[in-house]
C-alpha cells in the first residue's frame, strides 16, 4: 500500500513536470487565438526559445539570462507571425508552419556552427539551470519515509519555473476574464468590427496578444531546455507545441479546461513508461504508441463532435481590414 | 483594396515568386555570413552538388519526385479552399499501403500486375488518410488544418507501432520491415537506361518521376477540363455560389481531400517501391511539409509545382553535398531555407505584392493619361 502511494505521488509529480511546457504553450496559443490569430506555430516559438535560453545560459552561466533570452526569442517569433498576420494579412496557418520549419532549421544551423556538436549546445552546469530540490542526501539515500519523500518532492521539489507557471494560470484567468484588456481581447477574436467601432485599435490589441503568446511559448521553451534538460538538442520540443495546440482545442479555448487537458495529456505521457508491458486481461499488452496517440485521438473525437463540441473564436484566422 | 492588389498574370506567376525566393536566400545568406561562412561559396557548392554530375542530378530528380507528389497534393486541396498540412501523414500511409502489397500480396504475381497494385494501394491508403479529415470538415465542421495535424501524429504512431511490433524484419534490430518482393520494385533510371543501351550513374531515381509528371498533367486536365474539377474549384472560390449551382460543397471537400491524400500517398511509391525497397521509419523526411512551400511557390498550378519541385529537389541534394563539403554547415541549413521560403512566399508575400501592385497601378494610370492626351 505504501508502495502504491509512493508510486502515485511520483506519477503525479512527473505529470506536473510534463504538463508545464504543454500548459505554457497552450496558453500562449490561447492568447493568440482568442485575439483572432490562428497559432499553429507554438512548436516553433517553443523550439527557438529552447535554443536561445540554452545558448545564453551556457554563455553567461546564468539561468535568468537564459530565461530572458528565451522570452525574447519567443517574442521575436511571435512578432514575425503577428506582422505577417496583422500588417500584411498573410495566411496565418502558412505563417505558423513556416515558423515551425524555420525554427527547426535555424536552431540546428546556429548550434552546429557555434558548438560543432551536431546541433546541440554543450551540457549546462547546474548553476546555469533552474533546478528543483531533491529530498535525498548526496549519496541518493534518504532518512525520510519513501512516501513522505515523494510527497515532499511533489509539493516542494520542483524548480521555480513550475511554481511560476502554476501562479500564472489564475493570474491569466483574471487577466482574460476580469480586466478591461481581457474583455477587449476576447471581443477582438469574436467581432473585431465591433471593437473597432468602439474606438479601440484592433491591430494594437492583436500585437499585444501576440507578445503575450510569445512570452508564454518562450517560457515553455526555456523550461524544456534549461529546467527539464541541461542542454539544447535538435528538435527537442518533439511535437509538444502541437500537443499544446491539441490541448487548447480540447480545452475549447478556455484557460482552466485547457490546463486540465494539459494535465491529462501529461499524465498519459508520464504513465506510458509504467504501462509499458502491462497486460490487460482480454486485450493484451497496450502498445506505447497507442498511449502516445491517445491525446490526438481524444482531440479528434472531440472535434468530430462525438463528445461535446469545440468551437473556435469566430474571427480566428481572418485578417481584419478596416472599412474605409 | 483588391483593385490595388491586382497584378498582371506574368508578375503573379513569374516575378513575385522569384522576388520571394530571392528574399529567402538573402536572409539565409545573411545568417550564414553572421555565422562566419561565405554564402557565395556555399551557393556555388550547392549548385554543383545538385547539378554538377549525372550522379547528383539523379539524386536531385529523385527528391524532386517526392516534392511533385506532395506539392500537387497541397495544390489540389487549395483549389477546393482546403489547407492540407497532412501530406506528411498521408505519405506515410501511402508507403504503408505500397509496402503491404509488396510484403503480403505481390510475391508470385507478375510485375505487370503487382506494380500497379502496389501503386494503387499507396494511393488508396493515402487517400483514406486524407478523406477522414475531409469528412470531418465537410460533415462535422472540424477544421481540416487541425485534424490533419492530428492525423499526422496518428500516422506516425501507427507506423512506429507496426514497424516496432508487427512488420519488423524477423531478427532485425532496427524498426524496418524485410525487403518487399522484387517484382514490385519500380525500375530505376539507370536500369531503364541500360535496357536502352545507355550508361547512367546508379541513383535512386526511378520510374516514379514519370508517374509524377503524369499526375501533374492529369491534375491539369482534371481541374480545368472536367466537370468535377470545375465543381471542386467552384467550391474553393465560393461554396455558397457552388451550392446554388447544385454542387455539394461537402462532397467536393471529401473528394478533394481524398485525391490530395492519394497524391501524397504516391511518395510511398517513390520511396518504398522505387528507392528503399522496404518499409522504414521516417521515410517521409518532411516532404509533406515542404509540399506546402512547393504549392505556394508554384502558385498551385501543376506546371508551377513541377518547377518549384525541381528547385526544392536541388536544394535538398545541394544541401546534403554542402554539409559534406563545408565544415560547420549542417544539412539543417536547407530546412532553414525552406522555412524562410514558406515565410516569404506565404505569410509575408504582401511585403512585395503591395508595392508591386502600387507600381503597376501607377504605370497603368500614367499610360491611360498619356493615351488620353494623345487622343484629345
Amino acid at each position: 500500500m505504501d508502495d502504491f502511494i509512493t508510486v502515485s505521488l511520483a506519477l503525479a509529480a512527473g505529470s506536473l513536470r510534463l504538463a508545464i511546457p504543454l500548459m505554457l504553450g497552450a496558453l500562449g496559443g490561447l492568447f493568440s487565438e482568442r485575439a483572432g490569430i490562428v497559432d499553429v506555430g507554438i512548436e516553433g516559438k517553443m523550439l527557438i526559445s529552447a535554443f536561445a535560453s540554452a545558448a545564453v545560459a551556457h554563455a553567461t552561466n546564468s539561468p535568468w539570462a537564459g530565461l530572458a533570452a528565451g522570452l525574447g526569442a519567443g517574442i521575436v517569433f511571435a512578432l514575425i507571425h503577428g506582422v505577417g498576420a496583422i500588417a500584411f494579412r498573410g495566411n496565418q496557418v502558412v505563417s505558423g508552419m513556416a515558423l515551425n520549419i524555420l525554427a527547426a532549421g535555424l536552431t540546428v544551423t546556429i548550434a552546429a556552427a557555434l558548438y560543432s556538436q551536431g546541433g546541440r549546445t554543450p551540457q549546462l552546469p547546474d548553476a546555469a539551470r533552474f533546478r528543483g530540490t531533491s529530498f535525498a542526501a548526496a549519496d541518493g539515500t534518504s532518512q525520510l519515509d519513501p512516501a513522505l519523500r515523494a510527497l515532499f518532492e511533489l509539493v516542494a521539489g520542483h524548480n521555480i519555473l513550475v511554481y511560476l507557471s502554476l501562479v500564472l494560470v489564475p493570474a491569466l484567468v483574471w487577466l482574460v476574464h476580469k480586466t478591461r484588456f481581457g474583455l477587449r481581447l476576447r471581443a477582438v477574436g469574436e467581432n473585431p468590427e465591433a471593437v473597432d467601432t468602439a474606438g479601440i485599435q484592433v491591430a494594437t490589441l492583436r500585437y499585444q496578444a501576440s507578445i503575450i503568446s510569445g512570452l508564454l511559448c518562450g517560457l515553455a521553451g526555456t523550461y524544456i531546455a534549461i529546467a527539464q534538460s541541461a542542454s539544447f538538442v535538435p528538435n527537442m520540443t518533439a511535437g509538444k507545441g502541437y500537443l499544446a495546440l491539441a490541448a487548447l482545442i480540447f480545452g475549447k479555448w478556455r484557460i482552466w479546461p485547457t490546463f486540465f487537458a494539459c494535465l491529462l495529456f501529461a499524465f498519459a505521457d508520464a504513465a506510458q513508461s509504467r504501462l509499458q508491458g502491462l497486460n490487460i486481461p482480454g486485450i493484451g499488452a497496450i502498445p506505447v504508441q497507442f498511449i502516445q496517440a491517445l491525446p490526438y485521438v481524444l482531440t479528434l473525437v472531440l472535434l468530430a463532435g462525438l463528445v461535446g463540441r469545440a468551437i473556435p473564436p469566430k474571427a480566428s484566422g481572418v485578417p481584419y481590414v478596416k472599412e474605409r | 483594396m483588391s483593385r490595388n492588389q491586382s497584378l498582371p498574370w506574368w508578375v503573379e506567376i513569374g516575378v513575385l515568386p522569384v522576388i520571394n525566393l530571392a528574399a529567402a536566400f538573402i536572409v539565409s545568406g545573411l545568417v550564414m555570413a553572421a555565422l562566419g561562412h561565405d554564402p557565395f561559396e556555399a551557393l556555388g557548392l550547392m549548385v554543383t552538388g545538385a547539378f554538377g554530375s549525372a550522379d547528383s542530378l539523379g539524386y536531385t530528380l529523385y527528391y524532386t519526385t517526392n516534392f511533385i507528389f506532395t506539392g500537387l497534393a497541397v495544390a489540389l486541396a487549395s483549389h477546393a479552399g482546403l489547407f492540407n498540412i497532412g501530406a506528411e501523414g498521408q505519405a506515410m500511409l501511402g508507403g504503408l499501403g505500397a509496402a503491404l502489397v509488396g510484403l503480403v500480396i505481390s510475391p508470385g504475381l507478375p510485375g505487370i500486375i503487382a506494380i500497379p497494385l502496389a501503386i494503387l494501394a499507396a494511393m488508396i491508403f493515402g487517400g483514406i488518410w486524407g478523406a477522414i479529415p475531409g469528412w470531418l470538415q465537410a460533415y462535422r465542421g472540424s477544421h481540416v488544418v487541425i485534424t490533419t495535424i492530428m492525423m499526422n501524429f496518428l500516422a506516425g504512431a501507427l507506423l512506429t507501432y507496426l514497424l516496432v511490433d508487427v512488420l519488423i524484419a524477423p531478427g532485425g534490430g532496427t524498426p524496418e520491415s524485410r525487403s518487399i518482393s522484387e517484382n514490385v520494385w519500380l525500375p530505376a533510371a539507370h536500369q531503364i537506361a541500360q535496357s536502352l543501351g545507355l550508361e547512367l550513374a546508379q541513383t535512386p531515381l526511378n520510374l516514379s518521376l514519370l508517374l509524377g509528371l503524369f499526375c501533374a498533367l492529369g491534375l491539369n486536365i482534371f481541374l480545368w477540363r472536367t466537370r468535377w474539377g470545375f465543381s471542386l474549384r467552384a467550391v474553393g472560390l465560393n461554396p455558397h455560389a457552388a451550392l446554388y449551382a447544385g454542387i455539394s460543397p461537402s462532397r467536393m471537400t471529401v473528394l478533394a481531400m481524398a485525391l490530395s491524400g492519394a497524391l501524397a500517398g504516391l511518395v510511398g511509391a517513390n520511396e518504398i517501391l522505387g528507392a528503399q525497397h522496404r518499409l522504414v521509419l521516417g521515410f517521409t523526411g518532411g516532404y509533406g511539409f515542404v509540399g506546402i512551400a512547393v504549392a505556394l511557390m508554384g502558385r498551385n498550378r501543376p506546371t508551377g509545382v513541377i518547377i518549384a519541385s525541381l528547385l526544392f529537389g536541388a536544394l535538398y541534394q545541394g544541401g546534403s553535398e554542402l554539409a559534406l563539403d563545408m565544415p560547420g554547415i549542417s544539412r539543417d541549413l536547407v530546412v532553414m531555407i525552406q522555412g524562410l521560403i514558406i515565410l516569404f512566399c506565404g505569410a509575408l508575400e504582401n511585403i512585395f505584392r503591395s508595392p508591386l501592385a502600387r507600381l503597376f497601378a501607377a504605370a497603368r494610370s500614367t499610360r491611360a493619361e498619356l493615351t488620353g492626351t494623345a487622343g484629345g
